[in-house]
């Protein structure tokens, strides 16, 4: 049944770790990724892939988290369409709930 | 129970599994390997030479709720997207979904776990470097949706499933994919 082919992880996408949300907003970021909370994946699961994808630090990863457990969803990155659609491709990879959509 | 920790003098993520345990795991993983190769992503239409030459992916959100699950839409308001996104995605996340459970099926097979469970008794020790743990971890995932799923898994339903006698099937599938759940857990942990 399993033929042996390459597994390869999701790349983690080249994100500036010193930037602060402030001045992303400067950017001109049209788009976003959203995910939404469902009743399977577990917190540390969560938390362990968006500090692994985005290489947000545990503290960032921690209250993205938890704002997709407690609000339903969470913006968790910001960029191009094209970035966006990477980005929610490898949460889908991961088996979490994304989307993608314009910023309001 | 079972459960995944770090080596401290390796890095290796190792677990001890027993013979039951590992055939369970094996099983869960060969149903979502067959579910993504079995159910058609293109429909085809009669035509031979059309099949053919038919290379697009999917545009439409897949029948089965599971396969919807792990391949959501990825535009909410806007159908075209999310057909041109699925069209161009769809095929590889399969690919690689059904990659990632063989590699537990393999890893197991590697570690001693025969084709078939005759034997009682038996211990499966797997030991992962971190590349093939963190695809167990992800592989674990799907396993879980795909019960969560069948199963109509919804938040905070505990009490629910507590509360079905223990010859339901479905307490016992509960039952199972809570075991997963734990699992993984401890997977996350000996990463981290």
């Amino acid at each position: 049944m399993c033929h042996h082919g390459d597994v390869s992880a999701p790349s983690p996408v080249e994100v500036e770790p010193d930037l602060s949300s402030d001045e992303m907003t400067v950017v001109a970021t049209p788009w976003v990724t959203i995910v939404w909370n469902d009743p399977v994946n577990l917190m540390s699961y969560v938390t362990y892939v968006f500090q692994k994808y985005f290489g947000y630090n545990k503290k960032k990863a921690e209250k993205l988290m938890l704002e997709v457990h407690q609000d339903g969803k969470s913006v968790v990155s910001t960029g191009s369409r094209e970035e966006m659609e990477r980005d929610v491709q490898a949460m889908h990879e991961y088996g979490l709930w994304a989307t993608l959509s314009r910023s309001e | 129970m079972s459960a995944f920790t770090r080596h401290r003098r390796s890095g290796l993520v190792i677990a001890n599994f027993t013979g039951f345990e590992a055939d369970l795991l094996r099983s869960l993983a060969s149903q979502l390997v067959e579910l993504l190769r079995n159910e058609e992503a293109v429909p085809h239409g009669q035509d031979p030479f059309e099949t053919l030459m038919d290379f697009s992916g999917p545009t439409a959100e897949p029948e089965d709720p599971v396969l919807a699950r792990l391949f959501p839409t990825a535009y909410a308001e806007d159908e075209e997207a999310a057909s041109e996104f699925r069209r161009f995605t769809e095929a590889t996340l399969r690919d690689g979904k059904a990659a990632a459970a063989c590699v537990i099926i393999d890893g197991l097979e590697e570690a001693g776990l025969p084709p078939q469970l005759e034997e009682d008794g038996m211990m499966i020790d797997v030991e992962l470097d971190r590349p093939t743990a963190e695809t167990w971890m992800r592989s674990f995932t799907d396993l879980r949706l795909a019960l969560a799923t069948r199963l109509g898994v919804e938040q905070d339903d505990d009490a629910y499933w507590e509360s079905l006698p223990d010859e339901d099937p479905r307490a016992q599938a509960h039952d199972i994919y809570d075991w997963v759940g734990y699992l993984q857990e401890t997977l996350v942990r000996a990463l981290a």
